[in-house]
Protein backbone atom coordinates (compact mmCIF):
# COMPACT_ATOMS: atom_id res chain seq x y z
CA UNK A 1 0.00 0.00 0.00
CA UNK A 2 1.24 3.45 -0.88
CA UNK A 3 0.97 6.42 1.44
CA UNK A 4 2.21 9.45 -0.42
CA UNK A 5 1.11 12.74 1.14
CA UNK A 6 2.28 14.62 -1.93
CA UNK A 7 4.77 14.26 -4.72
CA UNK A 8 5.49 16.64 -7.54
CA UNK A 9 7.16 15.76 -10.79
CA UNK A 10 8.87 18.86 -12.13
CA UNK A 11 9.11 19.72 -15.83
CA UNK A 12 12.22 18.40 -17.60
CA UNK A 13 13.54 16.59 -14.55
CA UNK A 14 14.54 12.94 -14.36
CA UNK A 15 12.99 11.71 -11.16
CA UNK A 16 14.29 8.34 -9.98
CA UNK A 17 12.44 6.13 -7.52
CA UNK A 18 14.73 3.85 -5.61
CA UNK A 19 13.90 1.44 -2.83
CA UNK A 20 13.92 -2.23 -1.89
CA UNK A 21 11.66 -4.81 -3.55
CA UNK A 22 8.05 -4.41 -2.55
CA UNK A 23 8.52 -0.75 -1.60
CA UNK A 24 5.81 0.30 -4.04
CA UNK A 25 8.03 1.95 -6.66
CA UNK A 26 6.34 0.33 -9.65
CA UNK A 27 2.86 0.89 -8.22
CA UNK A 28 3.67 4.56 -7.74
CA UNK A 29 5.03 4.78 -11.29
CA UNK A 30 1.94 3.10 -12.74
CA UNK A 31 -0.32 5.33 -10.69
CA UNK A 32 1.41 8.44 -11.99
CA UNK A 33 1.21 7.04 -15.54
CA UNK A 34 -2.57 6.75 -15.00
CA UNK A 35 -2.47 2.99 -15.48
CA UNK A 36 -3.48 2.21 -11.90
CA UNK A 37 -6.17 4.13 -10.09
CA UNK A 38 -5.30 5.23 -6.56
CA UNK A 39 -7.71 3.92 -3.90
CA UNK A 40 -7.81 7.39 -2.37
CA UNK A 41 -6.24 10.69 -3.24
CA UNK A 42 -5.92 12.41 -6.56
CA UNK A 43 -3.50 13.05 -9.36
CA UNK A 44 -3.21 16.37 -11.11
CA UNK A 45 -1.51 17.10 -14.38
CA UNK A 46 -0.37 20.65 -15.09
CA UNK A 47 -2.53 21.82 -12.21
CA UNK A 48 -5.70 20.11 -13.44
CA UNK A 49 -7.13 17.10 -11.62
CA UNK A 50 -7.15 13.99 -13.77
CA UNK A 51 -10.66 12.93 -14.63
CA UNK A 52 -12.04 9.57 -15.68
CA UNK A 53 -12.58 7.93 -19.06
CA UNK A 54 -11.84 10.11 -22.07
CA UNK A 55 -9.92 12.70 -20.05
CA UNK A 56 -7.61 10.08 -18.59
CA UNK A 57 -7.18 8.51 -22.04
CA UNK A 58 -6.30 11.90 -23.53
CA UNK A 59 -3.66 12.39 -20.84
CA UNK A 60 -2.36 8.84 -21.15
CA UNK A 61 -1.75 9.59 -24.81
CA UNK A 62 0.66 12.34 -23.73
CA UNK A 63 2.71 9.82 -21.76
CA UNK A 64 4.83 6.83 -22.67
CA UNK A 65 5.82 3.90 -20.48
CA UNK A 66 8.73 1.50 -20.86
CA UNK A 67 8.51 -1.55 -18.67
CA UNK A 68 11.24 -3.76 -17.27
CA UNK A 69 10.52 -6.36 -19.98
CA UNK A 70 10.20 -5.00 -23.51
CA UNK A 71 6.63 -6.44 -23.75
CA UNK A 72 6.58 -6.35 -27.53
CA UNK A 73 3.41 -7.52 -29.22
CA UNK A 74 3.24 -10.23 -31.86
CA UNK A 75 4.11 -8.82 -35.26
CA UNK A 76 7.08 -7.01 -36.72
CA UNK A 77 9.25 -4.40 -35.09
CA UNK A 78 7.59 -1.83 -37.36
CA UNK A 79 4.11 -2.94 -36.19
CA UNK A 80 5.23 -2.44 -32.61
CA UNK A 81 6.87 0.92 -33.06
CA UNK A 82 3.98 2.35 -35.06
CA UNK A 83 1.19 0.98 -32.85
CA UNK A 84 1.00 3.92 -30.45
CA UNK A 85 0.86 6.38 -33.35
CA UNK A 86 -1.85 4.35 -35.09
CA UNK A 87 -3.88 4.33 -31.87
CA UNK A 88 -3.55 8.12 -31.79
CA UNK A 89 -4.75 8.40 -35.37
CA UNK A 90 -1.53 9.97 -36.66
CA UNK A 91 -1.41 10.28 -40.47
CA UNK A 92 0.52 7.67 -42.49
CA UNK A 93 3.39 9.93 -43.49
CA UNK A 94 3.80 11.15 -39.93
CA UNK A 95 3.89 7.57 -38.68
CA UNK A 96 6.50 6.66 -41.27
CA UNK A 97 8.77 9.63 -40.62
CA UNK A 98 8.65 9.47 -36.86
CA UNK A 99 9.04 5.70 -36.64
CA UNK A 100 11.96 5.68 -39.05
CA UNK A 101 13.65 8.47 -37.10
CA UNK A 102 13.42 6.76 -33.74
CA UNK A 103 14.30 3.31 -35.01
CA UNK A 104 17.44 4.87 -36.48
CA UNK A 105 18.13 6.86 -33.32
CA UNK A 106 18.16 3.65 -31.27
CA UNK A 107 20.14 1.79 -33.95
CA UNK A 108 17.44 -0.76 -34.82
CA UNK A 109 16.17 0.55 -38.19
CA UNK A 110 17.57 -2.53 -39.94
CA UNK A 111 15.31 -4.71 -37.78
CA UNK A 112 12.06 -3.02 -38.87
CA UNK A 113 10.78 -6.05 -40.78
CA UNK A 114 11.90 -8.63 -38.22
CA UNK A 115 9.36 -10.44 -36.08
CA UNK A 116 9.51 -8.80 -32.66
CA UNK A 117 9.66 -12.13 -30.87
CA UNK A 118 12.89 -13.11 -32.64
CA UNK A 119 14.88 -10.17 -31.23
CA UNK A 120 17.62 -10.47 -28.65
CA UNK A 121 17.11 -8.89 -25.23
CA UNK A 122 19.14 -5.79 -26.10
CA UNK A 123 17.44 -5.33 -29.48
CA UNK A 124 13.99 -5.74 -27.95
CA UNK A 125 14.82 -3.17 -25.31
CA UNK A 126 15.95 -0.70 -27.97
CA UNK A 127 12.71 -1.30 -29.88
CA UNK A 128 10.67 -0.70 -26.74
CA UNK A 129 12.51 2.59 -26.16
CA UNK A 130 11.97 3.63 -29.79
CA UNK A 131 8.29 2.71 -29.40
CA UNK A 132 8.09 5.08 -26.43
CA UNK A 133 10.04 8.00 -27.91
CA UNK A 134 8.17 7.86 -31.22
CA UNK A 135 5.13 9.08 -29.26
CA UNK A 136 7.00 12.29 -28.37
CA UNK A 137 5.67 12.00 -24.83
CA UNK A 138 5.42 14.89 -22.44
CA UNK A 139 6.26 12.52 -19.61
CA UNK A 140 8.23 9.32 -19.97
CA UNK A 141 7.86 6.58 -17.37
CA UNK A 142 10.52 3.89 -17.10
CA UNK A 143 10.30 0.82 -14.90
CA UNK A 144 13.81 -0.56 -14.50
CA UNK A 145 14.38 -0.35 -18.24
CA UNK A 146 17.99 -1.48 -18.23
CA UNK A 147 17.77 -4.45 -15.91
CA UNK A 148 18.11 -8.01 -17.21
CA UNK A 149 20.68 -6.96 -19.81
CA UNK A 150 24.31 -8.05 -19.89
CA UNK A 151 26.80 -5.38 -18.82
CA UNK A 152 28.16 -4.31 -22.26
CA UNK A 153 24.64 -4.15 -23.78
CA UNK A 154 23.38 -2.24 -20.80
CA UNK A 155 26.27 0.20 -20.87
CA UNK A 156 25.86 0.91 -24.59
CA UNK A 157 22.11 1.37 -24.23
CA UNK A 158 22.50 3.56 -21.17
CA UNK A 159 24.86 5.85 -23.07
CA UNK A 160 22.49 6.13 -26.05
CA UNK A 161 19.54 6.69 -23.77
CA UNK A 162 21.34 9.34 -21.76
CA UNK A 163 22.13 11.32 -24.92
CA UNK A 164 18.51 11.01 -26.16
CA UNK A 165 17.29 12.20 -22.80
CA UNK A 166 19.64 15.18 -22.90
CA UNK A 167 18.47 16.04 -26.41
CA UNK A 168 14.75 15.69 -25.85
CA UNK A 169 14.69 17.05 -22.28
CA UNK A 170 11.59 14.97 -21.74
CA UNK A 171 10.28 14.87 -18.18
CA UNK A 172 11.12 11.39 -16.95
CA UNK A 173 10.05 9.30 -14.00
CA UNK A 174 12.02 6.11 -13.54
CA UNK A 175 12.21 3.19 -11.19
CA UNK A 176 15.67 1.77 -10.75
CA UNK A 177 17.71 -0.48 -8.52
CA UNK A 178 20.94 0.65 -9.97
CA UNK A 179 22.98 3.32 -8.29
CA UNK A 180 25.02 4.09 -11.40
CA UNK A 181 21.85 4.56 -13.43
CA UNK A 182 20.51 6.91 -10.79
CA UNK A 183 23.71 8.90 -10.72
CA UNK A 184 24.00 8.98 -14.53
CA UNK A 185 20.41 9.90 -15.31
CA UNK A 186 18.62 11.15 -12.22
CA UNK A 187 18.27 14.79 -11.39
CA UNK A 188 16.23 14.02 -8.27
CA UNK A 189 15.85 10.85 -6.26
CA UNK A 190 12.93 9.63 -4.18
CA UNK A 191 13.70 6.83 -1.74
CA UNK A 192 10.63 4.69 -1.19
CA UNK A 193 10.35 2.18 1.60
CA UNK A 194 7.25 0.22 2.58
CA UNK A 195 5.05 2.50 0.49
CA UNK A 196 6.30 5.73 2.00
CA UNK A 197 8.71 8.36 0.82
CA UNK A 198 11.72 8.31 3.12
CA UNK A 199 13.98 10.79 1.40
CA UNK A 200 13.95 13.12 -1.56
CA UNK A 201 16.98 14.93 -2.91
CA UNK A 202 19.61 15.07 -5.58
CA UNK A 203 21.41 11.77 -6.15
CA UNK A 204 24.52 13.18 -4.48
CA UNK A 205 22.54 14.21 -1.39
CA UNK A 206 20.82 10.86 -1.06
CA UNK A 207 23.93 8.77 -1.63
CA UNK A 208 26.18 10.89 0.59
CA UNK A 209 23.75 11.86 3.31
CA UNK A 210 21.09 9.17 3.73
CA UNK A 211 18.39 10.42 6.03
CA UNK A 212 18.40 7.38 8.31
CA UNK A 213 20.14 4.10 8.87
CA UNK A 214 17.59 2.11 6.89
CA UNK A 215 18.07 4.28 3.82
CA UNK A 216 21.83 4.10 4.34
CA UNK A 217 21.83 0.33 4.47
CA UNK A 218 19.54 0.13 1.44
CA UNK A 219 21.76 2.26 -0.78
CA UNK A 220 24.61 -0.05 0.21
CA UNK A 221 27.13 2.45 -0.89
CA UNK A 222 28.92 2.91 2.35
CA UNK A 223 30.04 1.81 5.74
CA UNK A 224 27.71 2.23 8.67
CA UNK A 225 29.34 2.13 12.07
CA UNK A 226 27.66 2.80 15.38
CA UNK A 227 29.13 5.10 17.97
CA UNK A 228 28.53 7.88 20.46
CA UNK A 229 29.45 11.54 20.04
CA UNK A 230 32.21 12.13 22.55
CA UNK A 231 33.18 15.67 21.67
CA UNK A 232 31.88 18.70 19.82
CA UNK A 233 33.80 21.72 18.64
CA UNK A 234 32.50 24.29 16.16
CA UNK A 235 30.57 21.79 14.09
CA UNK A 236 33.23 19.13 14.22
CA UNK A 237 32.04 16.10 16.19
CA UNK A 238 34.29 13.43 17.65
CA UNK A 239 32.66 10.03 17.59
CA UNK A 240 33.75 7.08 19.64
CA UNK A 241 33.45 3.88 17.65
CA UNK A 242 34.53 0.75 19.47
CA UNK A 243 37.24 2.71 21.29
CA UNK A 244 38.44 4.46 18.13
CA UNK A 245 37.85 8.09 17.44
CA UNK A 246 36.36 9.41 14.21
CA UNK A 247 35.84 13.03 13.32
CA UNK A 248 32.79 14.16 11.41
CA UNK A 249 31.38 17.46 10.26
CA UNK A 250 28.21 17.53 12.33
CA UNK A 251 26.48 19.61 14.95
CA UNK A 252 25.45 16.52 16.95
CA UNK A 253 25.54 16.95 20.71
CA UNK A 254 27.87 15.05 22.99
CA UNK A 255 26.29 11.82 24.16
CA UNK A 256 24.16 11.37 21.03
CA UNK A 257 24.09 7.82 19.77
CA UNK A 258 24.86 7.93 16.08
CA UNK A 259 25.36 5.81 13.00
CA UNK A 260 28.33 7.13 11.04
CA UNK A 261 27.87 6.71 7.29
CA UNK A 262 30.93 6.75 5.11
CA UNK A 263 30.97 6.01 1.38
CA UNK A 264 33.32 3.26 0.22
CA UNK A 265 34.85 5.47 -2.43
CA UNK A 266 35.57 8.29 0.03
CA UNK A 267 38.24 6.20 1.76
CA UNK A 268 41.83 6.50 0.59
CA UNK A 269 44.21 3.64 1.36
CA UNK A 270 47.94 4.02 1.81
CA UNK A 271 50.84 2.00 3.13
CA UNK A 272 51.70 2.76 6.77
CA UNK A 273 54.65 5.15 7.14
CA UNK A 274 56.41 6.20 10.34
CA UNK A 275 56.02 9.91 9.64
CA UNK A 276 52.50 10.71 8.55
CA UNK A 277 52.39 13.53 6.03
CA UNK A 278 50.07 16.32 7.09
CA UNK A 279 46.80 16.05 5.20
CA UNK A 280 43.34 17.54 5.15
CA UNK A 281 41.93 14.09 5.89
CA UNK A 282 40.99 14.33 9.55
CA UNK A 283 40.63 10.60 9.99
CA UNK A 284 43.44 8.07 9.76
CA UNK A 285 42.84 4.51 10.85
CA UNK A 286 45.32 1.69 10.69
CA UNK A 287 43.97 -1.76 10.00
CA UNK A 288 44.61 -5.08 8.36
CA UNK A 289 43.18 -6.23 5.04
CA UNK A 290 40.83 -9.16 5.69
CA UNK A 291 39.24 -9.56 2.28
CA UNK A 292 39.73 -8.44 -1.31
CA UNK A 293 36.84 -8.74 -3.70
CA UNK A 294 37.41 -7.81 -7.35
CA UNK A 295 34.57 -5.86 -9.02
CA UNK A 296 35.68 -5.41 -12.61
CA UNK A 297 38.03 -2.46 -12.73
CA UNK A 298 37.65 -1.91 -8.98
CA UNK A 299 38.40 -3.90 -5.85
CA UNK A 300 36.43 -3.94 -2.64
CA UNK A 301 38.81 -3.97 0.28
CA UNK A 302 37.51 -5.05 3.67
CA UNK A 303 39.70 -4.02 6.58
CA UNK A 304 39.70 -4.60 10.27
CA UNK A 305 40.37 -1.28 11.96
CA UNK A 306 38.97 -2.39 15.30
CA UNK A 307 35.68 -2.44 13.42
CA UNK A 308 35.08 -3.53 9.84
CA UNK A 309 35.61 -0.87 7.19
CA UNK A 310 35.14 -1.28 3.45
CA UNK A 311 36.90 0.81 0.83
CA UNK A 312 36.59 0.81 -2.93
CA UNK A 313 39.82 1.27 -4.85
CA UNK A 314 40.86 0.68 -8.44
CA UNK A 315 42.44 -2.62 -9.40
CA UNK A 316 45.49 -0.65 -10.57
CA UNK A 317 45.92 0.93 -7.10
CA UNK A 318 45.73 -2.49 -5.54
CA UNK A 319 48.50 -3.68 -7.86
CA UNK A 320 50.68 -0.63 -7.23
CA UNK A 321 50.28 -0.99 -3.46
CA UNK A 322 50.78 -4.76 -3.61
CA UNK A 323 47.71 -5.10 -1.44
CA UNK A 324 47.12 -8.60 -0.10
CA UNK A 325 45.05 -10.11 2.66
CA UNK A 326 46.84 -9.68 6.00
CA UNK A 327 48.72 -6.52 4.94
CA UNK A 328 48.56 -3.49 7.16
CA UNK A 329 47.06 -0.35 5.56
CA UNK A 330 46.07 3.12 6.59
CA UNK A 331 42.55 4.26 5.72
CA UNK A 332 42.13 8.01 5.61
CA UNK A 333 39.04 10.08 4.96
CA UNK A 334 37.84 13.60 5.50
CA UNK A 335 35.59 14.60 8.36
CA UNK A 336 33.18 16.00 5.76
CA UNK A 337 32.84 12.52 4.25
CA UNK A 338 31.41 11.15 7.47
CA UNK A 339 27.68 11.65 7.68
CA UNK A 340 26.19 11.20 11.14
CA UNK A 341 22.66 9.87 11.55
CA UNK A 342 21.14 10.12 15.04
CA UNK A 343 19.93 6.78 16.39
CA UNK A 344 16.89 6.31 18.58
CA UNK B 1 -12.93 -55.77 -40.82
CA UNK B 2 -15.32 -56.55 -43.64
CA UNK B 3 -17.86 -54.12 -42.21
CA UNK B 4 -15.28 -51.29 -42.14
CA UNK B 5 -14.06 -52.07 -45.66
CA UNK B 6 -17.64 -52.24 -46.89
CA UNK B 7 -18.28 -48.92 -45.17
CA UNK B 8 -15.30 -47.24 -46.82
CA UNK B 9 -16.39 -48.47 -50.26
CA UNK B 10 -19.98 -47.43 -49.55
CA UNK B 11 -18.92 -43.98 -48.39
CA UNK B 12 -16.86 -43.50 -51.52
CA UNK B 13 -19.78 -44.66 -53.73
CA UNK B 14 -22.27 -42.41 -51.92
CA UNK B 15 -20.09 -39.37 -52.34
CA UNK B 16 -19.03 -40.08 -55.91
CA UNK B 17 -22.60 -40.81 -56.96
CA UNK B 18 -23.69 -37.70 -55.10
CA UNK B 19 -26.46 -39.44 -53.17
CA UNK B 20 -28.93 -36.60 -52.57
CA UNK B 21 -29.97 -37.80 -49.09
CA UNK B 22 -26.38 -38.17 -47.90
CA UNK B 23 -25.43 -34.79 -49.35
CA UNK B 24 -28.44 -33.20 -47.64
CA UNK B 25 -27.55 -34.80 -44.29
CA UNK B 26 -23.91 -33.73 -44.65
CA UNK B 27 -24.84 -30.17 -45.63
CA UNK B 28 -27.28 -29.91 -42.73
CA UNK B 29 -24.74 -31.25 -40.25
CA UNK B 30 -22.16 -28.79 -41.45
CA UNK B 31 -24.60 -25.87 -41.62
CA UNK B 32 -26.06 -26.49 -38.18
CA UNK B 33 -22.71 -27.00 -36.44
CA UNK B 34 -20.99 -24.09 -38.18
CA UNK B 35 -23.91 -21.77 -37.32
CA UNK B 36 -23.86 -22.90 -33.70
CA UNK B 37 -20.07 -22.41 -33.56
CA UNK B 38 -20.36 -18.93 -35.11
CA UNK B 39 -23.08 -17.87 -32.65
CA UNK B 40 -21.08 -19.30 -29.73
CA UNK B 41 -18.03 -17.38 -30.91
CA UNK B 42 -19.96 -14.12 -31.13
CA UNK B 43 -21.24 -14.54 -27.59
CA UNK B 44 -18.46 -16.64 -26.04
CA UNK B 45 -15.44 -14.54 -26.97
CA UNK B 46 -16.75 -11.28 -25.41
CA UNK B 47 -18.12 -13.23 -22.44
CA UNK B 48 -14.87 -15.15 -21.91
CA UNK B 49 -12.87 -11.93 -22.27
CA UNK B 50 -15.05 -10.15 -19.72
CA UNK B 51 -14.82 -13.05 -17.28
CA UNK B 52 -11.09 -13.35 -17.81
CA UNK B 53 -10.22 -9.68 -17.48
CA UNK B 54 -12.87 -7.86 -15.46
CA UNK B 55 -13.17 -7.98 -11.70
CA UNK B 56 -16.69 -7.99 -10.31
CA UNK B 57 -18.65 -9.75 -7.56
CA UNK B 58 -19.83 -13.21 -8.54
CA UNK B 59 -17.10 -13.57 -11.18
CA UNK B 60 -15.70 -16.76 -9.71
CA UNK B 61 -19.16 -18.28 -9.48
CA UNK B 62 -19.77 -17.49 -13.16
CA UNK B 63 -16.39 -18.91 -14.05
CA UNK B 64 -17.20 -22.14 -12.23
CA UNK B 65 -20.51 -22.30 -14.11
CA UNK B 66 -18.70 -21.92 -17.42
CA UNK B 67 -16.17 -24.58 -16.44
CA UNK B 68 -18.96 -26.95 -15.45
CA UNK B 69 -20.79 -26.18 -18.69
CA UNK B 70 -17.73 -27.25 -20.65
CA UNK B 71 -18.50 -30.80 -19.68
CA UNK B 72 -22.31 -30.62 -19.86
CA UNK B 73 -23.74 -33.93 -21.19
CA UNK B 74 -25.48 -33.29 -24.55
CA UNK B 75 -28.51 -35.36 -23.50
CA UNK B 76 -29.06 -33.11 -20.50
CA UNK B 77 -28.81 -30.08 -22.79
CA UNK B 78 -31.22 -31.82 -25.18
CA UNK B 79 -33.65 -32.42 -22.36
CA UNK B 80 -33.47 -28.81 -21.15
CA UNK B 81 -33.96 -27.41 -24.68
CA UNK B 82 -36.84 -29.86 -25.28
CA UNK B 83 -38.62 -28.68 -22.12
CA UNK B 84 -38.23 -25.04 -23.15
CA UNK B 85 -39.24 -25.54 -26.80
CA UNK B 86 -41.97 -28.14 -26.17
CA UNK B 87 -45.40 -27.18 -27.44
CA UNK B 88 -46.58 -26.04 -24.01
CA UNK B 89 -43.10 -25.01 -22.82
CA UNK B 90 -42.00 -21.39 -22.21
CA UNK B 91 -40.95 -20.91 -25.87
CA UNK B 92 -43.40 -23.41 -27.37
CA UNK B 93 -45.18 -20.64 -29.30
CA UNK B 94 -42.13 -20.28 -31.51
CA UNK B 95 -42.70 -23.81 -32.91
CA UNK B 96 -38.99 -24.50 -33.07
CA UNK B 97 -39.08 -28.05 -31.74
CA UNK B 98 -37.99 -30.64 -34.34
CA UNK B 99 -36.51 -28.00 -36.62
CA UNK B 100 -32.84 -27.36 -37.48
CA UNK B 101 -33.10 -24.18 -35.36
CA UNK B 102 -33.72 -26.31 -32.28
CA UNK B 103 -30.53 -28.26 -33.04
CA UNK B 104 -28.62 -24.99 -33.48
CA UNK B 105 -29.92 -23.78 -30.10
CA UNK B 106 -28.93 -27.02 -28.37
CA UNK B 107 -25.51 -27.06 -30.02
CA UNK B 108 -24.96 -23.42 -29.06
CA UNK B 109 -25.61 -24.32 -25.45
CA UNK B 110 -23.05 -27.11 -25.71
CA UNK B 111 -20.34 -25.12 -27.50
CA UNK B 112 -20.82 -21.76 -25.76
CA UNK B 113 -19.21 -22.81 -22.45
CA UNK B 114 -16.37 -24.48 -24.34
CA UNK B 115 -15.56 -21.33 -26.34
CA UNK B 116 -16.15 -19.06 -23.34
CA UNK B 117 -13.94 -21.24 -21.14
CA UNK B 118 -11.13 -21.39 -23.68
CA UNK B 119 -11.29 -17.62 -24.25
CA UNK B 120 -11.32 -16.99 -20.50
CA UNK B 121 -8.24 -19.18 -20.02
CA UNK B 122 -6.36 -17.70 -22.95
CA UNK B 123 -6.85 -14.04 -22.01
CA UNK B 124 -5.88 -14.86 -18.45
CA UNK B 125 -2.70 -16.48 -19.66
CA UNK B 126 -1.49 -13.26 -21.25
CA UNK B 127 1.04 -11.43 -19.11
CA UNK B 128 -1.01 -8.83 -17.18
CA UNK B 129 1.73 -6.30 -17.85
CA UNK B 130 1.00 -6.62 -21.57
CA UNK B 131 -2.47 -5.18 -20.87
CA UNK B 132 -0.81 -2.27 -19.09
CA UNK B 133 1.68 -1.87 -21.93
CA UNK B 134 -1.13 -1.72 -24.49
CA UNK B 135 -2.99 0.85 -22.40
CA UNK B 136 0.27 2.75 -21.94
CA UNK B 137 0.63 2.92 -25.72
CA UNK B 138 -2.57 4.94 -25.74
CA UNK B 139 -5.21 2.28 -26.35
CA UNK B 140 -8.74 2.76 -25.07
CA UNK B 141 -10.21 -0.15 -23.06
CA UNK B 142 -11.92 -1.47 -26.18
CA UNK B 143 -8.78 -1.18 -28.30
CA UNK B 144 -6.85 -2.92 -25.53
CA UNK B 145 -9.26 -5.88 -25.55
CA UNK B 146 -9.07 -6.12 -29.35
CA UNK B 147 -5.26 -6.05 -29.34
CA UNK B 148 -5.19 -8.58 -26.53
CA UNK B 149 -7.48 -10.94 -28.45
CA UNK B 150 -5.16 -10.62 -31.44
CA UNK B 151 -2.35 -11.72 -29.16
CA UNK B 152 -4.34 -14.77 -28.12
CA UNK B 153 -5.48 -15.80 -31.59
CA UNK B 154 -3.74 -19.18 -31.39
CA UNK B 155 -5.60 -20.39 -28.29
CA UNK B 156 -8.75 -18.76 -29.68
CA UNK B 157 -8.52 -20.89 -32.80
CA UNK B 158 -8.11 -23.87 -30.50
CA UNK B 159 -11.33 -22.71 -28.83
CA UNK B 160 -13.10 -22.74 -32.19
CA UNK B 161 -11.80 -26.24 -32.93
CA UNK B 162 -12.87 -27.51 -29.52
CA UNK B 163 -16.29 -25.87 -29.83
CA UNK B 164 -16.90 -27.20 -33.32
CA UNK B 165 -15.53 -30.63 -32.41
CA UNK B 166 -17.82 -30.81 -29.43
CA UNK B 167 -20.98 -30.30 -31.47
CA UNK B 168 -20.33 -31.87 -34.87
CA UNK B 169 -19.92 -35.18 -33.03
CA UNK B 170 -22.79 -34.96 -30.52
CA UNK B 171 -25.88 -37.05 -31.07
CA UNK B 172 -28.01 -36.91 -27.92
CA UNK B 173 -29.21 -33.33 -28.11
CA UNK B 174 -29.67 -33.36 -31.91
CA UNK B 175 -31.75 -36.50 -31.66
CA UNK B 176 -33.90 -35.15 -28.83
CA UNK B 177 -34.61 -31.66 -30.17
CA UNK B 178 -34.35 -32.43 -33.91
CA UNK B 179 -36.18 -35.73 -33.96
CA UNK B 180 -34.04 -37.19 -36.79
CA UNK B 181 -36.73 -36.38 -39.37
CA UNK B 182 -35.82 -37.39 -42.91
CA UNK B 183 -35.16 -34.43 -45.13
CA UNK B 184 -35.60 -31.99 -42.27
CA UNK B 185 -33.55 -32.58 -39.16
CA UNK B 186 -31.51 -35.66 -39.92
CA UNK B 187 -27.84 -34.95 -39.36
CA UNK B 188 -24.88 -37.29 -39.70
CA UNK B 189 -24.74 -38.34 -36.06
CA UNK B 190 -28.45 -39.08 -35.75
CA UNK B 191 -28.37 -40.94 -39.06
CA UNK B 192 -25.43 -43.06 -37.87
CA UNK B 193 -27.26 -43.90 -34.65
CA UNK B 194 -30.39 -44.82 -36.59
CA UNK B 195 -28.59 -46.98 -39.20
CA UNK B 196 -26.67 -48.77 -36.45
CA UNK B 197 -29.96 -49.46 -34.69
CA UNK B 198 -31.32 -50.96 -37.88
CA UNK B 199 -28.23 -53.16 -38.25
CA UNK B 200 -27.19 -51.29 -41.42
CA UNK B 201 -23.55 -51.28 -40.35
CA UNK B 202 -22.20 -50.63 -43.83
CA UNK B 203 -24.17 -47.40 -44.22
CA UNK B 204 -23.43 -46.41 -40.60
CA UNK B 205 -19.70 -46.85 -41.19
CA UNK B 206 -19.97 -44.90 -44.48
CA UNK B 207 -21.71 -42.01 -42.70
CA UNK B 208 -19.15 -42.17 -39.87
CA UNK B 209 -16.33 -41.88 -42.39
CA UNK B 210 -18.02 -38.87 -43.96
CA UNK B 211 -18.48 -37.34 -40.49
CA UNK B 212 -14.86 -37.93 -39.60
CA UNK B 213 -13.70 -36.52 -42.94
CA UNK B 214 -15.88 -33.46 -42.39
CA UNK B 215 -14.56 -32.85 -38.90
CA UNK B 216 -11.05 -33.44 -40.13
CA UNK B 217 -11.37 -30.97 -43.03
CA UNK B 218 -12.71 -28.20 -40.81
CA UNK B 219 -10.04 -28.81 -38.18
CA UNK B 220 -7.33 -29.07 -40.83
CA UNK B 221 -8.33 -25.66 -42.23
CA UNK B 222 -8.31 -24.16 -38.74
CA UNK B 223 -4.96 -25.79 -37.95
CA UNK B 224 -3.46 -24.35 -41.14
CA UNK B 225 -4.75 -20.88 -40.22
CA UNK B 226 -3.46 -21.32 -36.66
CA UNK B 227 0.00 -22.46 -37.68
CA UNK B 228 0.28 -19.78 -40.36
CA UNK B 229 -0.49 -17.10 -37.84
CA UNK B 230 2.04 -18.68 -35.47
CA UNK B 231 4.72 -18.54 -38.14
CA UNK B 232 3.99 -14.89 -38.89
Amino acid sequence: MLEIPSLQVLPNEVLAFIGPNGAGKTTLLLTLALLVKPATGAISYQGQPVGDGPHALRLRRQFAVVFQDPLLLDGTVWDNVTLGLRLRGVKKQGIKDRSQKWLERFGVAQLAKRQARTLSGGEAKRVSLARAFVLQPEVLFLDEPFSALDIPTRQALLEDFESVLRETMVTTVMVTHDRNETLALGSRVVVLMAGRIRQTGTPEEVFSCPVDEEVASFIEAGNIVHGVVSGQEKGLAAVNVEGHQLEAVSGSDVGTKVAAFLRHEDITLSAPSPAATPSSARNRLTGKVVKLFPLGSQVRVTMDCGFPLVALITARSREDMGLEVGREVVASFKASSVHLIARR
Amino acid sequence: MDIILEGIIRAFQLLVRGDPEVLRITALSLGVSLSATAISLLVGVPLGTALGLARFPGRRFLMSLVNTGMGAPPVVVGLAVSIVLWRNGPLGVLHLMYTPYAIVIAQCIISLPIITGFTMASVQQVDPRLRLQILALGASRLQMVWLLLKQTRLPLLAAVMAGFGGIISEVGASMMVGGNITGQTRVLTTAIAMETGKGEFGLAVALSIILMALAYSVNLSLTIIQQRSKAR
